[in-house]
């Protein structure tokens, strides 16, 4: 009871003592390595061939993203799959790459792993992606289009109307802009049988 | 524990964890992606859609109108039709549009129809995006 505690300092130094300075070092070196290699592993993680190294992926969304604008542009800068999927900061692509254990999951269980399968599963993992960019105020959008740097005069005349419109009523680029790197889950757009059932969302100007 | 089995256990670890970030390394990262050789080799292609315009006139009673704006990503498939995202009935107010007229919602035969017509449903069928290009061929209509 009456025992003084050794102060922080001191306890670390007891265990340096205890341990041995090769040992220490030897997990200072060991530390560096797995740090390297877990930064090693997000890079690598972190690009679209490792995106596509899966057929779920591949097959079917990479293969519309090519028909894109973000695939081919007459400026010949791409957005590739992290570039709209991950996010940039530590803390919250840490978030998104431990959501992404759903997606081993998912390859394991092959929740998606034909087209069928895929499409209808289409609008749930769309629906996913909405609403986490609705949450972040389309935060990788923004990462390359800025709406306080848009040049309404330059851009067409249907676009400078709603983006003046859009940044007053503070309005998110996903609100207006679904469908911009694949092709659409099914979608009730009102105008009749063709495709009544589909999903009940506002595919372009948000309420 | 002593020195010595310490020492190799994390000799051990490190070993552990090298070939792991190496092998990260290795595998995708310069996977080349396929040749873009499919896009942009059509002769359409070379030229630029115009820039949004007022609605441009028509030289005929029953002309479908031709289209002033970029049409050329836009979706119409069995899930989605973007033009509908415009165009609607539901949505022409507040997009500043044309709204699809009723012709539109008519069978062939003239019966009103409570969709879309499935012959009406691909827009651009019949109505023509513009590009910046000299007409292929002469033409001597006269209104
Ligand atoms: C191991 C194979 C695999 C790899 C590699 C992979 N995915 Fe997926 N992905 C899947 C599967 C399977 C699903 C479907 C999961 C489900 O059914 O919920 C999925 C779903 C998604 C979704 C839907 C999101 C959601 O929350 O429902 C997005 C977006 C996505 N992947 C993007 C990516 C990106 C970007 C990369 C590269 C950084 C990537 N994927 C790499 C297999 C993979
Ligand atoms: C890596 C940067 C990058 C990211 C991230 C990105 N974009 Fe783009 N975006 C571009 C480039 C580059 C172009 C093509 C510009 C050009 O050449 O016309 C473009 C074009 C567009 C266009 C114009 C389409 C057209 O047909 O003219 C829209 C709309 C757009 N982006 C929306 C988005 C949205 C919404 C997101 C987020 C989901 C997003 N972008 C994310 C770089 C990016
Ligand atoms: C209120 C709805 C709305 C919102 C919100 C919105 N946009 Fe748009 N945007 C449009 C419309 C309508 C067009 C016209 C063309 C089209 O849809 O193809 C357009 C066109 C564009 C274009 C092409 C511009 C041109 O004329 O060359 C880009 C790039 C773009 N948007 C990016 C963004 C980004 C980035 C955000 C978020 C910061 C955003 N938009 C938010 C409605 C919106
Ligand atoms: C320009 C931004 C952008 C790029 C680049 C992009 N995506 Fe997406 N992705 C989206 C958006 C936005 C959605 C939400 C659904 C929609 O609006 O189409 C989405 C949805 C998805 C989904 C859910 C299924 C679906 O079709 O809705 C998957 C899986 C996915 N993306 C994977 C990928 C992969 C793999 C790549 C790279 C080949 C990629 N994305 C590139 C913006 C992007
Ligand atoms: C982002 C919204 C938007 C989308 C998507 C869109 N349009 Fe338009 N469209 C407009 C606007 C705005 C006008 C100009 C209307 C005006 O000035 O009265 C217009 C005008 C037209 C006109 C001329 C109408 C007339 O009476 O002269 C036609 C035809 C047309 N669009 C067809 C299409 C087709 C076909 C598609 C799909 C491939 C499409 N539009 C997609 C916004 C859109
Ligand atoms: C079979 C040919 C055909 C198809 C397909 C078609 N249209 Fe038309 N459209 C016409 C003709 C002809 C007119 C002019 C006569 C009329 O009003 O019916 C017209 C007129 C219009 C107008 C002008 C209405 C006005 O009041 O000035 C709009 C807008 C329009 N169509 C939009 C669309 C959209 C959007 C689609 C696709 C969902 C579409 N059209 C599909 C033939 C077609």
């Amino acid at each position: 009871m009456s025992e003084v505690k050794p102060k922080l300092h001191q306890r670390a130094w007891q265990w340096f003592k205890k341990t041995g300075p090769w040992t220490v070092l030897g997990l200072f070196v060991a530390g560096i390595i797995f740090w390297s290699g877990f930064n090693t592993v997000m890079e690598a993680t972190n690009q679209e061939s490792f995106c596509i190294s899966c057929h779920e992926m591949k097959n079917n969304v990479y293969e519309e993203y090519k028909e894109t604008i973000h695939y081919n542009n007459r400026s010949g800068v791409r957005a590739t799959c992290p570039d709209c999927h991950v996010p940039k900061d530590f803390v919250h692509k840490m978030i998104r790459k431990a959501q992404a254990s759903k997606e081993v999951w998912g390859k394991l269980t092959g929740s998606i792993d034909t087209q069928e399968k895929f499409e209808a599963n289409r609008l749930r993992l769309a629906q996913n992606e909405w609403a986490r960019m609705k949450a972040s105020d389309s935060r990788e959008c923004r990462n390359c289009h800025n709406f306080e740097f848009m040049d309404t005069s330059v851009q067409g005349t249907r676009s400078a109307l709603k983006h003046e419109e859009a940044q007053a009523a503070g309005q998110t680029c996903i609100d207006c802009h679904k469908g911009i790197a694949h092709r659409m889950p099914p979608v009730d757009q009102g105008i009749g049988q063709q495709n009544e059932g589909g999903a009940q969302i506002h595919a372009g100007n948000a309420e | 524990m002593n020195k010595l089995s310490r020492l190799a256990l994390s000799a051990a670890l490190c070993a552990l964890l090298f070939p792991a970030g190496f092998a990260a390394h290795a595998a995708p990262a310069d996977a080349p992606l396929e040749a873009r050789a499919e896009l942009g080799n059509s002769k359409a292609d070379m030229y630029k859609p115009i820039k949004d315009t007022k609605r441009i006139v028509r030289d005929y009673v029953q002309q479908p109108p031709l289209v002033p704006h970029d049409v050329s990503r836009y979706e119409i498939s069995k899930n989605f039709n973007k033009c509908m995202d415009c165009h609607s009935s539901s949505r022409y107010v507040e997009m500043n549009t044309t709204r699809v007229p009723v012709t539109h919602f008519k069978s062939r035969s003239g019966q009103e129809l409570s969709n879309l017509s499935p012959a009406r449903y691909f827009c651009t069928q019949c109505h023509v995006p513009q590009v910046d290009a000299k007409p292929l061929v002469g033409n001597t209509f006269k209104k």
